[in-house]
């Protein structure tokens, strides 16, 4: 997938990654976030892209060349009828796709923490094979944010195999020994994502966590068809945030136990952004009253692009036109040698809202080989309650 | 007094003496030469094991391996990453093609750690999707991907220069593939961070065992002998250049003395004189350190494609044919230099600090060597070859192999003064006339002079008889096995199952057996190795070469519960008839006998083709030696060429693998042949370095002898006759120390070595053609020296009394 908008030229990018002496097997190509795009597209694409060194034919071929980068691969449309559990596992002729879930926990010891849990899928080539000869490639990132520390892990595998892969029913998402599944011992009905296990590992944590929903999934956009850009980029996404989350956190510190609420979005599409959009910030919000908002703003030279739902307490999603919602960034906190605003302010007058955002720990940095910044936040103003926070490209 | 004086008042000696500069040069350079010469050969093989082991890790991470040396199950791979663990599979193997083999490396690139990411493969290796899926990209050295350019049914290759020639990296499931082994992983690299909680390894994969990392890997291990050996010879050949120095700096010393006193009279103190000394002799050994390390550099270039060939025969180990310029070998040629020369100076710096001002200034000849001396060095000798019998006894070990070695080289090389004097005196006692008596006499006072050129010589010679004596036991020894191991006419080998297949299909009944060979690659004992299937045919029975067995060996190995095992595996894990051997996958089977296997360092153990193929079912069966009638072999080639397809490289006939086999045992030792040759003539150059330092000095013997009326002439001949009665003597001397030198080799060396034992033959003929050449090499020396003798004016001869004070 290409959203990269000024081609190769962003491959000599000063940044602290490149000074990392050159040791890869395969001459690899950093990409920068400097340069990185919406959560849908790019992250996953530059990933990849760094970490293998995957070739990007259409990456010179800028904006024009929508129509080549996605070559073969199926393309998202409107008045797809999502059918689940199928849809719940993966789907291969789609360049990329992920299983991203984000936590607000508060433990035994009275302190908050948030979880991150994401797969993603990347086809380097449409469609599957079975064995090594799969063009399938998994990645994972996890990590648990602290009020003062950020514990990170990243997770990379071949699929085909079996070390990492979706299936759909019974639900199981794995990589390595990470995984959210569907419990042995669920009770049958309801769907298939509505009861969960998750775990995780790093060097210096690990996670355990037991996710029930309390209301439906919920599609983004025109019934699961989410836009992207003012020229129609747009991806397949849908979410289910009404989880409510028990589980077990190990840190260097020791055991804690934890309780709190997350929320899990799917994703997938094959379709690159627009040229000129440099990055991303992204919410997902959870209104002590009930309701949810998944809010982004894809920066450009321009005024950006910004795009939101309102979900209400039962779960029915309102899809907000493109300028409803208004992010103003507020205090920048250094992080990772760079200058990145930590606190907003969000503005959504059709709904009377306008609060303002902290980050629980504003360091909750992703060291992982593309970087990016990702964490709980709180907020008030005339609404409060709590989220997630997705910053890519400073 | 300045110092530049002083100096330039020595080095006007040098000025007037060219050929004496030259000796003194010319000897330091080609120690420094044969010693940096082997040390660069040997810093560029183990560069290349290092690459090697480097490759992927190994040097650096942790490994895991089935205990029993078989291939792990991909799905255990799969659950230990389930389970936590952080690990990369890796699947080896080699890969047979026309004519050559290829050393196939599979690789998970996205699991592989950094660590193993060592080579860069380049730019334009950048793509992922063409590496994992099919047909999958080969990366191997530009050399060996021009040579497999022609080979058909090989994925595309992509040239990388930092990959050892003859191996190949490729996507693991492309190795698989290639490899024919779906579904199998050699080994996994453990990433040096794992994540908390991982599970316990016992409940994971209880199969499976850690191996810490290790540097320079099995053929560091394999090779290490072969080093020690050049290493062993590169310093036997250092230490009888250091006997040209040390009379070189003796001569230049002696005829110096006058200088020195008149430099000292006139007030340069002894401390800025030995200074001057000092100052001079660095810059003699810097200089002629250079020269040996250039001259190091083309024997190592010389010398390097036979080792390489040898390594790659012998080890299987990949070593390029060119020489690079590492700092490692030519730092310590020219530190090894300027050690030598100090210390071979070192008596007579010794002398110049203490030398009596108003002490007589004329030469002297070297003082005549106390009773007590020659006890001392009597004692050291015999208590070095004490040491030497004692450890060749009771020790065990490649090193102390070659301390037996060096304690019988060094003691014998110590008892030869000793023994020449008493060999001198006892003729002496028989002899009556004056003239004889006075020769012998005269003889005995010359020895301590000479006999550090005579000790030279008997190591060179020692040296030279044992090497070949070992050299010429094992081609016996060799030649005779081959002809009895290598029994089938013709050796074919199919390219993939279906050819085998059509194959034996067409070649039943047209000769009189098809014997398959296969084997797997395992562990075998904890070390690499090999397993081989052998059909129940009279041709093992009537040929295979059997050290020992048990009673029907072979119908013990037909049940398919029995093994035969390699001498090197015997030796190694101390292993008997009728004891038991585990194969890889855990396959017991009672060892039903020993059979001798030169030229192959590893492990390796013959079972019943039928139950390797059931024990083993994915062992490629492609290889089969065919018993036909000598005469139609042409014939059979040809029909098998055009019926078949099958190119001419599959087919080999006996005599063409006798020829290659015997190719790479004369590679083997040419190296040594060549180190042996270079070291005799290090050797004669010390004895013209000595015989030149002692006729400078003679004069005041010789010129009392001439007064009483003994001619030039007949003074001449006399002297040639010493020099040629004392090489005699030394070769002579020179005969048992080489014998018990090549039975070291045999006995001891080459088992801790090889893990070979051979019998030992004598070959007299060479003992001949080397004493004399010995003689020659007397006579060469004296040449120059005598000459001078001859035309000394009698006026010189008179000057000796008229000088005397």
């Amino acid at each position: 997938m290409n959203d990269e908008p000024h081609g190769q030229s962003q491959e000599g990018m000063p940044t602290h990654r490149h000074q990392t002496p050159h040791r890869s097997l395969f001459s690899i190509r950093r990409y920068q976030s400097g340069h990185m795009r919406h959560r849908l597209a790019s992250l996953l694409c530059c990933m990849l892209a760094a970490v293998i060194g995957m070739s990007q034919p259409a990456a010179s071929q800028g904006f024009a060349g929508l129509g080549t980068t996605a070559k073969g691969f199926a393309m998202p449309r409107t008045g797809y009828a999502f059918t689940f559990p199928a849809d719940h596992g993966p789907h291969p002729h789609f360049r990329i796709e992920w299983w991203y879930l984000t936590a607000n926990l508060k433990g035994a010891d009275g302190k908050a923490y948030g979880v991150q849990w994401t797969l993603f899928r990347s086809a380097l080539a449409p469609g599957d094979q079975p064995g090594w000869q799969s063009p399938q490639v998994w990645l994972g990132h996890a990590a648990i944010t602290t009020p003062t520390a950020q514990h990170v892990a990243e997770r990379l595998a071949r699929g085909g195999i079996g070390q990492a892969g979706v299936s759909p029913a019974p639900f199981a998402a794995w990589i390595d020994d990470w995984a959210m599944r569907r419990p042995d011992m669920s009770a049958t009905g309801g769907d298939a994502l509505d009861d969960l296990n998750l775990s995780a590992s790093g060097t210096d944590f690990r996670y355990s966590l037991a996710l029930k929903a309390r209301g439906p999934l919920v599609l983004q956009g025109q019934g699961g068809y989410s836009v992207k850009s003012a020229a129609g980029q747009a991806s397949f996404y849908y979410s289910q945030p009404f989880y409510t989350v028990t589980g077990r956190l190990d840190l260097p510190g020791g055991a804690v136990d934890v309780t709190g609420q997350a929320w899990l979005d799917r994703e997938w599409s094959s379709q690159p952004l627009a040229a000129d959009q440099s990055g991303w910030d992204w919410f997902s919000l959870h209104f002590d009253t009930g309701e949810k908002l998944m809010g982004f703003r894809l920066r450009d030279k321009g005024a950006g692009f910004t795009s939101a739902t309102w979900i209400a307490a039962n779960g029915q999603p309102e899809p907000l036109p493109p300028g409803a919602l208004t992010l103003t960034p507020g205090r920048k906190a250094r992080v990772a040698d760079r200058d990145i605003p930590v606190e907003w302010r969000l503005e959504l007058p059709s709904k009377g809202i306008d609060i303002s955002t902290k980050p629980l720990n504003p360091q909750a940095w992703m060291a992982t080989r593309t970087p990016y910044w990702e964490g709980p936040i709180r907020f008030s103003g005339s609404r409060s309650g709590q989220g997630y926070l997705e910053m890519t490209g400073y | 007094m300045t110092l530049t004086v002083a100096l330039s008042a020595l080095l006007s000696h040098w000025r007037r003496r060219p050929a004496q500069l030259a000796l003194l040069i010319l000897g330091l350079s080609l120690a420094t030469a044969l010693w940096s010469g082997v040390q660069a050969i040997n810093a560029e093989a183990r560069a290349s094991y290092d690459r090697a082991a480097a490759l992927l890790g190994q040097d650096r991470l942790a490994q895991l391996a089935r205990r029993d040396g078989g291939a792990i199950a991909q799905t255990d791979f799969v659950a230990l990453s389930r389970a936590g663990w952080l690990v990369s599979p890796v699947l080896e193997g080699t890969l047979r093609l026309e004519g050559s083999r290829l050393r196939l490396l599979g690789i998970e690139p996205l699991s592989l750690p950094a660590q193993a990411e060592t080579l860069d493969l380049g730019r334009g290796g950048g793509d992922l999707l063409p590496f994992i899926t099919p047909p999958g990209l080969l990366y191997a050295a530009p050399e060996t991907v021009k040579a497999l350019a022609a080979v058909p049914g090989l994925p595309p290759l992509r040239a990388s220069p930092n990959l050892l020639p003859g191996t190949a990296l490729t996507d693991i499931g492309t190795a698989q593939r290639l490899l024919g082994r779906p579904g199998e992983i050699s080994r996994l690299l453990v990433l040096p961070e794992q994540p908390m909680g991982r599970a316990n390894l016992e409940n994971v994969a209880p199969d499976l065992a850690l191996k810490a990392p290790e540097a320079g890997g099995d053929l560091s291990r394999l090779t290490d002998s072969f080093h020690l050996n050049l290493t062993a010879f590169g310093f036997l050949a250092f230490a009888v250049g250091l006997f040209i120095v040390y009379s070189a700096i003796g001569l230049a010393f002696e005829q110096r003395r006058v200088t020195f006193r008149t430099l000292r009279a006139l007030g340069l103190s002894a401390r800025a004189l030995t200074a001057a000394l000092l100052l001079e002799l660095i810059v003699f050994a810097l200089a002629a350190g250079l020269i040996g390390v250039a001259l190091g550099y083309l024997v190592g270039a010389a010398l390097l494609p036979g080792v390489s060939a040898t390594l790659e025969g012998l080890y299987g180990a990949s070593v390029p044919g060119t020489l690079s310029l590492r700092p490692q070998w030519w730092v310590s040629g020219l530190a090894i230099a300027l050690i030598g020369t100090l210390a071979a100076a070192m008596q007579s710096l010794w002398r110049v600090w203490h030398l009596p001002l108003l002490a007589p200034g004329s030469p002297r000849a070297w003082a005549r060597a106390s009773e007590h001396a020659l006890i001392g060095q009597a004692a050291a000798g015999l208590g070095l070859l004490i040491l030497s019998i004692g450890l060749g006894l009771w020790g065990s070990g490649l090193i102390a192999g070659f301390t037996v070695l060096g304690a019988l080289l060094f003691g014998a090389a110590l008892l030869l003064p000793v023994l020449l004097a008493l060999v001198l005196a006892g003729l002496q006692r028989l002899v009556r006339r004056p003239v004889a008596e006075w020769f012998l006499a005269d003889s005995r006072q010359q020895l301590p002079g000479l006999s550090l050129a005579l000790m030279a010589l008997l190591l060179a010679l020692s040296a030279n008889i044992g090497v070949g004596t070992m050299v010429s036991s094992f081609r016996l020894t060799f030649t005779g096995w081959l002809d009895q191991r290598l029994a089938s006419e013709l050796y074919v080998t199919a390219r993939n199952p279906a050819e085998a297949e059509r194959l034996t299909t067409f070649l039943q009944g047209k000769v009189d057996a098809i014997l398959p060979i296969w084997h797997i690659e395992g562990s075998l004992e904890g070390a690499p190795g090999a397993v081989y299937g052998a059909a129940d045919h009279a041709t093992y029975r009537d040929h295979w070469p059997l050290l020992a067995a048990l009673p029907d060996s072979w119908d013990r190995v037909a049940t398919g519960r029995a093994a035969m095992i390699n001498e090197q595996l015997a030796r190694r894990a101390r292993l008997k008839p009728g004891g038991s051997l585990t194969l890889p996958g855990g396959w017991q089977v009672e060892i039903a006998g020993i059979y001798s296997d030169y030229g192959n360092p590893e492990g390796q153990a013959i079972v019943n083709s039928g139950a390797l193929v059931a024990h083993y079912p994915t062992v490629e069966r492609l290889r089969f030696g065919l018993r036909l009638a000598p005469g139609g072999v042409p014939a059979l080639m040809a029909e098998i060429a055009d019926q078949l397809k099958l190119p001419a490289d599959n087919m080999v006939d006996q005599a063409t693998i006798k020829r290659r086999s015997l190719d790479v045992f004369e590679q083997t030792f040419t190296v040594t042949a060549a180190l042996n040759v270079l070291t005799l003539g290090v050797a004669g150059l010390a004895m013209v370095a000595s015989l030149t330092t002692l006729s400078a000095m003679r004069l005041p013997q010789l010129a009392p002898v001439w007064a009483m009326g003994l001619t030039r002439r007949r003074l001449v001949r006399l002297e040639l006759a010493r020099t040629l009665m004392l090489a005699a003597l030394t070769f002579l001397a020179a005969l048992p120390v080489g014998l018990a030198l090549a039975y070291v080799l045999l006995a001891i060396i080459n088992v801790e070595a090889f893990g070979w034992r051979l019998p030992m033959h004598i070959f007299p003929a060479d003992w001949l053609r080397l004493g004399l050449l010995a003689l020659l090499a007397a006579l060469l020396s004296a040449l120059i020296p005598l000459r001078r003798l001859a035309r000394l004016a009698p006026a010189d001869l008179l000057k000796v009394f008229a000088h005397e004070r």
